[in-house]
């Protein structure tokens, strides 16, 4: 294992660290000209060996912004592993070229692969249905800015949380604060992993399952909503089954707090509809932008250049 | 029946009636030149029956993948006809290439010079989780 620093999972940060990534987000969003040239000369590779629209282009806008430069691939097929080269010796490879690596890989544990033979930093931007951390940071970034704290609320869960990675390691993080109760709503076969919810159990924290997202709407300051995910299912008639079990839309808002915070990772299918978009409960676009903030802070942090 | 004891070897005892063949074969005994002799179905005070593997050299053995397949299982170490060491197996905290993760999501599944790494995670239980992706693996 090399001793350069990474973010693999979300845990791999303390809370004072996280809270630290905060502090950075947030000055760079009051002192952007401190930050314009901050990484001038730094390289950033984005490895995506799985599509991804948000995750890749705000890391890209991120080192961007920050005057570093960008290169790399948006797919396995326009990259060696096409070829059948190893993620340990693409990464071999590239840290000869780069600053700091984001990689996603449809493999869980990929990343884990990747961070013991690197020399540069890496980050995991999504390993599968595995772990997800700077989804994470953007989803601890928008709350904090949102709610103004970390701690003492109910957060619903609700859609695929079995295969929801951005549901597990928000779970694994949120552990982690104080006063935190958890509703995860979904249906039968898509209820969070057993090691999720050994997790929890271990930790102590409140936590409940239930089908029914009319029935935890009234107690939630945060409902976190996710997609049914096409890709990571075997089975067609699954998928085809269960992909409109949850559909969010003004009426199911109803009986929700005033102060209700809806968030999704994106990209939404029809599990929230439109009509929600200019409820001012709705904060997923405000959550992409967040993305961006906390990514620029993370390079910065992992860059060692603000610490 | 009757077996010659072990003068300088090693006597792997109380293995679980039955699992002595999966033992030897996990160990890689049969690449051995000296002699092993496996005994199936012996009489226990402790267990009824049991299996007993006597192998006539003291030889480097993969304790995780004892402890793993039956954690009830004694090493003898036997130097000169006398019993030297006794060691008594645990479940290992990890497991190395003891067994493959059969998540097809995980990354282990596709490239194959990856170790395969399990950590435990509940003893009582005996489950070990992948290093990788997590997934559960559990001894029966």
């Amino acid at each position: 294992m090399s001793n350069v620093r990474n973010l693999i999972n979300i845990t791999d940060f303390t809370v004072e660290e996280i809270n630290k990534l905060i502090e950075i987000a947030d000055d760079i969003v009051a002192h952007h000209e401190k930050y314009d040239e901050i990484c001038k000369h730094k390289k950033l590779a984005t490895l995506f060996f799985e599509p991804s629209t948000r995750t890749r282009l705000s890391f890209e806008a991120a080192m961007l912004e920050l005057g570093g430069s960008v290169l790399g691939f948006s797919s396995a097929n326009s990259s060696s592993a096409a070829k059948g080269e190893s993620v340990s010796d693409t990464i071999m490879t590239v840290c000869n070229y780069v600053d700091i690596i984001a990689m996603r890989h449809p493999k869980e544990g990929a990343p884990i692969v990747a961070s013991k033979r690197n020399t540069v930093p890496i980050i995991n931007a999504g390993d599968g249905g595995h772990f997800h951390p700077t989804q994470t940071l953007t989803d601890l970034l928008t709350i904090k800015r949102k709610k103004g704290r970390l701690d003492n609320m109910t957060v619903g869960l609700c859609g695929d949380l079995k295969f929801g990675r951005t549901v597990h390691s928000l779970i694994e993080a949120m552990l982690r604060y104080p006063n935190i109760k958890f509703v995860l709503i979904s249906p039968e076969e898509l209820q969070v992993p057993e090691y999720v919810k050994e997790k929890m159990n271990e930790v102590g924290v409140e936590w409940r399952e239930t089908e029914s997202l009319e029935d935890a709407m009234p107690e939630l300051d945060i409902l976190y909503m996710t997609r049914i995910q096409r890709e990571r299912f075997f089975n067609e008639e699954d998928y085809v089954r269960l992909k409109d079990s949850y559909i969010l839309n003004l009426e199911k808002l109803e009986t929700a707090k005033k102060d209700l915070t809806i968030m999704h990772p994106l990209p939404r299918v029809n599990e929230i509809s439109v009509e929600v978009d200019d409820d001012p409960r709705a904060c997923y676009f405000f959550q992409a932008l967040c993305g961006k903030h906390i990514r620029m802070a993370l390079i910065l942090f992992l860059l060692g250049i603000v610490k | 029946m009757n077996i010659d004891g072990v003068r300088n070897g090693i006597v792997l005892d109380h293995i679980r009636a039955g699992k002595s063949m999966e033992i030897y074969e996990m160990l890689g005994l049969d690449k051995l030149s000296n002699t092993v002799a496996m005994i199936q179905n012996a009489s226990s005070e402790k267990y009824g029956k049991k299996d007993i593997i006597k192998i006539d050299e003291v030889v480097d053995l993969d304790y995780d993948v004892l402890g793993y397949v039956d954690s009830n299982i004694t090493v003898n170490i036997v130097k000169d006809s006398k019993l030297e060491k006794k060691i008594h197996m645990a479940l290992p905290e990890k497991l190395v290439n003891v067994v493959k993760c059969k998540n097809p999501r995980c990354i282990t599944s596709v490239e194959q010079e990856i170790v395969h790494e399990f950590r435990l995670v509940d003893k009582e239980r005996k489950i070990y989780r992948c290093c990788y992706c997590d997934a559960e693996h559990r001894i029966k």
